[in-house]
């Protein structure tokens, strides 16, 4: 991969040599000849979390190339499992984790080579938001944050020495809904399931979310309560999935998604008017002009999370490496940039050092924008005085009701899950 | 008259064919040559086929977890597949369900192809006489090959979706009030691209069949008094047969085993065997993808059978 780079691009590896060799001294006393190049992370992760600006700014700044491999939401966790050793930084969801850790492919991350330990959000850290609990059903990630030990195939109940995952980005999903062709009000999750959107709403196919959606609607609907909709039993499963077949067969959905693509495609065409998104899929819709809106629902949000992994192979250079790169990720410049497309990162405020105070002020206490705002490549989101959906990062993350998840009965939920498919 | 020369020749040549046995017999007892020349062949298929196709079924019996596979002897992996068959009739499980909808788009989908691949090959045989335009025609035909699945997919929604082309128009032709919503993400949609897609792995073997129709039958049937209509059905249809054979092995394969276009143009809402088995291996229950896949091979396999029994292919070519 070294020699793929050094082809490819001489020019840059010039510039970069000397920061390279300082920090490649500083780790290396001894006169290492290839102490001089520099080294090159394989970061595993979704599309959506790969953003070119944040592998050239790392590169700058730290002399370290990130070399993307881009995957599907599901493709994480199986290359995690399958080939442990085709990456060296993995960016994968806190719920994926109860099936990573068992198969030991995932190296326990020391907390005390992580500068900015105490000051991650108390939301992933925690489980609360200002000192408030939020909603822990499903894989919420607090409880999956700590390992026994650094090559523990167990979460400890406590917090520990050893971690699961380092926070990149999370946020709160909610429905989103195209107010130009909606007439009424919106309020609650059971919206998804109204007959008056039949053929106009959509669900995720990824059973691991898309079951969590459902879940929201029905018990807003009222069919039932959940003992833990993020870790249902097999009665609970079945129920879900008999009231999702019988929503189809009415043609209750029109297309179901897997990709961000895909969600921001459905909405920007109008072939579907309410489905949940992520937040960045809402902005996508609205840069192309086209009215979206993030809607706040009574019953709350379901929340994701995703971190920054080591694999058990990684060692040396390349650990030391990555351990530098996740510090210069939450010292500020990458959450401020990853905040500007309306994700939230783990260390607030180092991101807010990177931000504008009415660009932090729009973002995050959920006041009006006093200037335009500018995704980071540079495209008009919102004219001056638009106010961001869902009020300030306290009023979100505060008011999520589940987290997205595998279950105990995570096999069985998939086989219902293409029965529903085939229906 | 030059057809006529030209049965004269081909009969001739066949006579002489006769003596061409012998000539091979001397020619087998040289060596090794032969085998060296299929060996790279063989040693393809052997790693990239053989190999991965016996693992799949090996793997079919073993165990898995969420996390992990283990090596063991269980049916418990194809019991899982036909889970709840027998009990729900007379309604059908998934499986039979997944299968019927795949079997389904097979036929249409094959009955599209060949209507069209039929005529398409007509036309460029007997109605289209250099060479050179031919080939542009054909290059025609492999339009929809030059961009990649994603992006043709994608344009469709712009065409047929509920706000498309298609739908504009009707509407401002007043032809409908309402936009079509079967247009998109339905049962339609699906055969339309299919179709759009497999037509040329029609239109290619059946061309190749009617090219080698000697034209002094079709000029004999005429003399005969033969209708347009008899001589097509009498004389052209049985030729291309062989044609016909291969290109319908490759639609219905290929169909058996889509899952990206079903899933696209079907909004993800209609099952296929192929989907079942790629949710399966997301959510690394490889086991159970590999016995869905070995169930899938067979099924295939017994439908290419039963297209080889209509027509003795080794016979034709």
């Amino acid at each position: 991969m070294t020699d793929m780079f050094r082809k490819s691009n001489p020019t840059r590896r010039g510039v970069l040599k000397g920061g390279a060799a300082m920090a490649g001294a500083a780790a290396f006393p001894a006169p290492f000849v290839h102490a001089q190049e520099a080294v090159t992370l394989r970061y595993l992760s979704t599309a959506v979390n790969q953003s070119p600006a944040i592998a050239e700014k790392a590169s700058e700044e730290l002399g370290i190339n990130i070399e993307y491999i881009a995957v599907n939401t599901d493709e994480v966790p199986r290359r995690v499992i399958t080939q442990p050793n085709s990456f060296d930084l993995v960016d994968s969801e806190y719920f994926s984790l109860p099936n990573l850790v068992p198969s030991g492919n995932m190296k326990g991350m020391d907390a005390s080579r992580i500068d900015r330990i105490d000051e991650l959000a108390s939301v992933i850290a925690e489980g609360t938001v200002n000192g408030e609990k939020v909603g822990w059903d499903g894989t919420a990630p607090h409880e999956v944050l700590y390992l026994e030990g650094q090559d523990a195939t167990a979460f400890a109940s406590e917090p520990t020495d050893w971690i699961t995952l380092i926070p990149t980005t999370y946020n709160a999903d909610t429905l989103g809904i195209r107010p130009d062709l909606i007439d009424k009000e919106i309020s609650s999750w059971a919206s998804l399931l109204d007959p008056e959107f039949a053929g106009k709403s959509a669900i995720l196919n990824i059973p691991s979310i898309g079951i969590m959606d459902a879940a929201m609607a029905l018990e807003a609907r009222g069919d039932i309560a959940y003992g833990d909709k993020g870790n249902m039993t097999r009665e609970e499963i079945d129920f879900t999935i008999e009231k999702l077949i019988e929503a189809k067969r009415a043609g209750q959905f029109r297309a179901f998604w897997s990709n961000f693509q895909e969600s921001v495609n459905l909405m920007a065409s109008g072939e579907v008017v309410i489905q949940s998104m992520w937040s960045p899929a809402v902005t996508a819709v609205r840069t192309q002009g086209i009215p979206c809106v993030y809607q706040p629902l009574k019953e709350g949000y379901r929340a994701w999370a995703s971190g920054f992994g080591l694999p058990q192979t990684i060692d040396g250079r390349k650990e030391d490496a990555a351990y530098e790169f996740i510090n210069w990720f939450l010292s500020g410049w990458a959450g401020a940039h990853l905040s500007k497309q309306g994700y939230y990162p783990a260390v607030l405020e180092t991101a807010k050092g990177f931000m504008e105070p009415y660009e932090w002020d729009y973002w995050y206490e959920g006041e009006p924008a006093a200037e335009d705002i500018y995704s980071p490549d540079g495209r008009l989101l919102e004219e001056a005085g638009a106010v961001r959906d869902g009020g300030s990062y306290w009023e979100r993350m505060g008011a999520v009701a589940c987290w997205n998840a595998v279950m105990d009965e995570n096999q069985y939920m998939v086989r219902k899950w293409n029965e529903f498919i085939a229906a | 008259m030059s057809d006529a020369v030209e049965a004269i020749a081909e009969a001739r040549e066949t006579r002489a064919s006769g003596r061409a046995p012998r000539r091979r017999a001397r020619r087998e007892g040289h060596g090794a040559a032969p085998y060296l020349q299929a060996a790279p062949m063989a040693l393809v298929f052997l790693i990239f086929f053989v190999l991965p196709l016996a693992a799949t079924i090996v793997v079919s019996f073993w165990q898995y977890t969420q996390y992990s596979i283990e090596p063991a002897f269980t049916f418990q992996n194809y019991g899982d597949v036909f889970y709840g068959c027998l009990r729900d009739l007379p309604d059908l499980c998934t499986t039979f369900v997944t299968y019927l909808s795949t079997l389904k788009f097979c036929l249409i989908v094959w009955a599209c192809t060949l209507t069209i691949g039929f005529t398409v090959a007509y036309f460029l045989a007997f109605h289209v006489h250099t060479l050179k335009v031919q080939v542009i025609f054909f290059l025609l035909c492999t339009i929809p090959f030059w961009t990649s699945i994603v992006i043709r997919m994608i344009s469709w929604i712009p065409l047929l979706g509920r706000n498309g082309l298609v739908n504009q128009t009707l509407v401002g032709m007043g032809v409908i009030d309402t936009p079509l919503e079967g247009l998109l993400y339905s049962d339609f949609s699906v055969v339309l691209a299919l179709t759009h897609l497999y037509t040329l792995f029609m239109v290619v073997p059946i061309f190749n069949s009617l090219m080698r129709i000697d034209r002094a039958l079709i000029e004999a049937a005429r003399d005969s008094g033969a209708s347009g209509l008899q001589t097509l059905t009498a004389v052209i249809i049985p030729l291309a047969r062989p044609g016909i054979l291969i290109g319908s092995i490759f639609v219905v394969t290929v169909v058996m085993g889509d899952f990206l276009t079903i899933g696209i143009m079907g909004g993800q809402q209609i099952a296929s065997v192929g989907k079942v088995i790629q949710t399966q291996m997301q959510f690394l229950q490889f086991p159970l993808a590999a016995a869905n896949a070995v169930i899938l091979l067979a099924a295939v396999l017994a439908g290419v059978w039963a297209l080889l029994r209509l027509v003795d292919i080794r016979k034709e070519l």
